[in-house]
């Protein structure tokens, strides 16, 4: 089976990404799927303390693109899922020392190994950005509910459009209903209606994202946590499945909090 | 739609004030034109009609518009009319 190499990718910093890539990876991989991470920020290594990968690494991405190891060397196996790996950014080069020839030819080996690859983009939109995308057969874009985020995002897209990659697919991170509700917030609908490409999900804002991070577990792993819910929801429609949006309105709704007062919830 | 709140209030709710200005931005963000520019081509454009036509240049409305991922130019032009012509 060949692996369908998708990529995360957002414009500005901070919105997310590195957090989603950990956590969709981690649900596919709970689906039974082998998946492999790139963490394509050359210089600014990320993704292996947010997976707690980090004590395990010996080569990096610019080592299989310079032949220092095998391909297989550099894949770092997850410690909780048999079939999830990461091959870490280089943390002492910079983007110059990978092409997108260099991306397209490391994919293209990837998938024969593997049934997806995630590529965690860099920030910005320039090489680091250009080489993220280089392989990629699908684009997440992905954003937070607020201006700088979604205007970021509308460009990421717009060149996404220009570099005939087809259209992207939104993930709306951190989106706090209570905001929301209290129309201090855009909602999932405004962003939708500004970007006008299709939605793939929605997380809440969760604290536990934060918790998780801290311990190199991503919350995906949690079964309680509604945050990890959505990156599963995520993992399952990439898979094709037609999965509903959580209902994230009526949690602090009058009526759901007199029902809980009450008992009768 | 102004809700309860923000008619007791006067003040406008602040999701509102970032789809409006978001939805402003964009469009030129993805057209690269600044509103100077939009208002060079506007003057082009009414001097080319003004040619063969007469229009009435205050009620001219020439916008860019979202329509999805694609941007339109949305002209209203309308024309002076030939009573008025006449008489003036």
């Amino acid at each position: 089976m060949s692996a369908k190499i998708v990529t995360i990718t957002s414009g500005k910093g901070g919105v997310g990404k590195t957090t989603a890539v950990a956590n969709i990876a981690v649900a596919l991989a709970s689906l039974g799927a082998r998946v492999c991470c790139i963490d394509g920020d050359i210089g600014l290594r990320n993704l292996d303390v947010v997976m707690g990968l980090e004590n395990r690494i010996v080569y990096d991405i610019v080592d299989v693109i310079e032949g220092r190891c095998r391909l297989r060397q550099a894949m770092i196996r997850d410690k909780r899922l048999p079939e999830l790996y990461l091959i870490p950014a280089a943390q002492t080069r910079d983007k110059s020392a990978v092409s997108p020839s260099d991306m397209v030819r490391l994919g293209d080996e990837l998938r024969n190994e593997v049934d997806w690859v995630l590529i965690d983009s860099p920030a910005g939109i320039e090489r680091g950005f250009r080489n993220s995308i280089a392989a990629a057969d699908q684009v997440l874009v992905i954003t937070n509910p607020e201006v700088s985020a979604v205007r970021d995002a509308d460009r990421v897209i717009g060149l996404l459009e220009a570099e005939e990659k087809g259209s992207p697919s939104l993930i709306l991170n951190r989106l706090n209903p209570s905001m929301v509700r209290n129309h201090d917030m855009l909602s999932a609908e405004d962003v939708l209606d500004l970007l006008a490409i299709r939605l793939i999900g929605v997380v809440p804002e969760d604290e536990n994202v934060i918790v998780g991070t801290n311990r190199g577990t991503p919350i995906a792993l949690e079964p309680k946590s509604i945050a990890g819910q959505a990156f599963r929801n995520i993992a399952r429609r990439m898979c094709g499945e037609d999965v509903p949006f959580l209902e994230l309105d009526n949690k602090g709704s009058l009526w759901a909090r007199i029902q809980r007062m009450t008992g009768r919830k | 739609m102004s809700s309860f709140f923000d008619r007791i209030t006067g003040r406008k709710r602040s999701a509102k004030s970032a789809k409006e200005r978001l939805q402003l931005v964009l469009v030129h963000d993805r057209t690269d034109m600044t509103q100077l520019e939009m208002e060079a081509l506007r003057d082009d454009i009414l001097a080319v009609i003004s040619r063969h036509i007469d229009v009435d240049p205050d009620g001219v409305r020439i916008d860019l518009e979202r329509d999805g991922r694609e941007q339109r130019l949305v002209a209203d032009i309308p024309l002076r009319s030939m009573a008025r012509r006449r008489s003036g």
